[in-house]
């Protein structure tokens, strides 16, 4: 069994650690710094961290005009409020007005669990992927966290960093070096592809195991990077495997599947796509790992879709079409 | 008002010579705006005409900055939240020596970088705007930047981790005043006591539809920024001299932010456009323009005298 690392613990560590290396690292809160821990921040560095109040789009405008004064703001807030009330400064000026400002979501998907629909996060990466200049990242575990905010701090322009309120399965040991915009090949496999983002990709690696027990040999990726997405290695899964699988805590719609399935559509790949997540409803409120299970992201589901698109899928070896 | 007699820059202090150029110059600037708007058939010439004295008040008189050095850390930074107003900033930039005067004509043509709201590929402009209502809090965030001190050292700055001298200076329309998110950036400075923020509103008192009291009533205004702490002064946004002594007098304001309420009026300088919501948005026909053309020069004439 792996164990479980609190990605909000882990979260709070990184950002202090880069407050501690950066200087230009400044952290603003909407008054949730117990929430996701950027009060580790606050409480060595009182003089970089603002709380603004119950007040998403002042909290976005306030780390606007410390941009640009030459600091790098880190802003924290829940991802559904973050991806609703804070967006229009986030469009106007984050992403039309090129403002260098990190957005740190946290409590994403339904990872709120008890909190209800309210609070879950279930549209931000389909609305934050169509805002022109966003880059949107989202670590699988701890061990992703302490490898990807660092990156995030040093990338140029927003980022919108998605990640889990609780604890998760470890899926990464030391070794893990992710790259924004490069997906992390964690198994290989010739017949199907497992493209797993956040907290679901522990699941794409239990369904993989799943699938060895019935001769399927799948792919595993993890797509920390959702944009940029990394298209060479869609399409590489499109060619050399016979079908693709997202799984993401998110809406089907315009998420990791969304942008999976129109590459995989654009370039006309011709290998058939299913998307785990959300399927366009609300979840409710309950246990993280149970609602995930009840509401189709269980391993059990993104094996089944393994299954079924490699039956349905119509593609045959081009000489055989004769 | 007079000029603050305490002890303070004197460089901020203005004669009456300034007073007269810097209304020529708020005249010119409203030609510019009046040309830009008919030439492009689209533009906000009301909430233009109403801010003129305030924009030439600053970018002639009060902001520390540099046309040359458009990035200096040490500038100050003008942030003009209502948006719409985007004719009167490209045409202080323009005149002020940012960019050509002659590239004016091209706002909001397709391939010019003059888009219908502040576009930061504009040299001078700070931010983009046009959303109404983020002005105060993202002059917030910038006036707690300039006093943490993050200059890139250069020649020109204090060396890196010294604040900033560069002070904030915000310009609202009072219909903005609707939007919740400028009460937020009204606390968020005075909790911060930013005494480096300037906010100038344009109370010209019309909207798009209609008088801002009977769209949204906002008075009393002045106690509302009272109550939320904010040093408050109120003058005619069209005296030179009065809004001249106001800016300096806000400047003497230490540990809290300051407000100007402009009083104005919407349209100003042209007859027929004054009080009119319906000349808050869209363009003159040449009737129109004519008739606009002729009152702004007369008007022009008279200070040029």
């Amino acid at each position: 069994m792996v164990g479980l690392s609190p990605m909000r613990k882990a979260y709070g560590d990184a950002l202090l650690e880069l407050g501690r290396r950066d200087p230009k690292v400044v952290a603003l809160t909407a008054d949730v710094q117990t929430s996701d821990f950027s009060y580790l921040f606050g409480d060595e560095f009182p003089d970089r961290y603002f709380n603004v109040g119950i007040a998403e789009q002042c909290l976005v405008d306030v780390a606007v005009g410390l941009a640009h004064s030459g600091l790098i703001p880190f802003v924290n807030t829940f991802a559904v409020f973050m991806a609703s009330r804070a967006l229009e400064p986030i469009l106007t000026h984050l992403c039309y007005g090129r403002t260098n400002v990190k957005l740190m979501a946290g409590y994403s998907g339904i990872s709120p669990q008890m909190e209800g629909p309210t609070h879950h996060a279930i549209t931000d990466i389909a609305v934050m992927r169509s805002l022109p200049g966003m880059t949107v990242v989202s670590p699988a575990d701890a061990s992703a966290m302490r490898a990807l905010l660092p990156q995030v701090a040093a990338w140029p322009g927003p980022v919108y960093f998605r990640f889990s309120r609780n604890e998760v399965p470890d899926v990464f040991d030391g070794e893990y070096t992710p790259q924004i915009g490069k997906a992390t090949q964690i198994r290989d496999g010739r017949d199907v592809t497992l493209i797993g983002v956040g907290t679901l990709l522990a699941r794409c690696l239990e369904a993989a195991d799943l699938l060895a027990t019935r001769g399927i040999a799948a792919r595993v990726l993890d797509m920390s990077t959702i944009k940029p997405l990394d298209s060479e290695a869609v399409l590489s899964a499109a060619r050399e495997t016979r079908a693709i699988i997202t799984a993401e805590e998110h809406n089907v719609i315009g998420g990791l599947g969304g942008a999976v399935a129109e590459l995989v559509a654009e370039v006309g790949a011709g290998v058939p796509v299913r998307r785990i997540g959300l399927r366009d409803r609300f979840a409710e409120s309950g246990g993280y790992y149970e609602m995930l299970d009840k509401f189709g992201m269980s391993a059990t589901d993104i094996a089944k879709a393994a299954e079924t698109a490699l039956a349905s899928g119509s593609r045959q070896p081009t000489g055989s079409r004769s | 008002m007079k000029a603050s007699a305490g002890p303070v820059a004197s460089l901020h202090l203005h004669t009456e010579a300034d007073v007269k150029e810097i209304a020529r110059v708020a005249q010119t600037l409203r030609l510019d705006v009046l040309k830009m708007v008919y030439g492009a058939q689209s533009g906000h010439l009301g909430g233009a005409f109403s801010a003129a004295e305030i924009v030439a008040s600053l970018y002639w008189h009060h902001l520390r900055i540099d046309p040359q050095v458009p990035a200096w850390d040490e500038r100050d930074r003008f942030l003009l939240s209502k948006g719409h107003a985007s004719a009167l900033l490209y045409a202080a930039l323009a005149r002020r020596g940012f960019f050509p005067v002659d590239e004016l004509p091209m706002f909001r043509h397709l391939g010019s970088r003059l888009n219908g709201h502040p576009d930061r590929d504009v040299p001078g402009v700070e931010v983009v705007a046009g959303p109404l209502g983020h002005g105060v809090a993202v002059g917030a965030g910038l006036a707690l930047g300039l006093r943490m001190g993050v200059g890139k050292p250069s020649a020109l700055t204090a060396p890196s981790g010294h604040a900033s001298r560069g002070r904030v200076y915000v310009l609202l329309g009072d219909g903005e005043l609707n939007a919740g998110v400028i009460w937020e950036g009204v606390m968020t400075a005075a909790k911060y006591r930013l005494g480096n923020l300037v906010a100038i509103v344009d109370c010209n008192g019309v909207q798009q539809t209609g008088a801002t009291a009977d769209v949204m009533p906002l008075e009393p205004l002045a106690d509302k920024w009272r109550a939320f702490n904010w040093h408050v002064q109120e003058v005619d946004g069209h005296d030179v001299g009065a809004v001249l002594s106001a800016l300096h007098q806000a400047d003497d304001v230490h540990a809290r932010p300051a407000v100007i309420l402009a009083r104005t009026t919407k349209g100003r300088g042209v007859s027929f456009m004054e009080y009119d919501h319906r000349w808050h948005g869209g363009a003159p026909d040449r009737e129109h323009y004519a008739l606009a053309l002729a009152e702004l020069e007369e008007g022009l004439a008279a200070w040029s005298a």
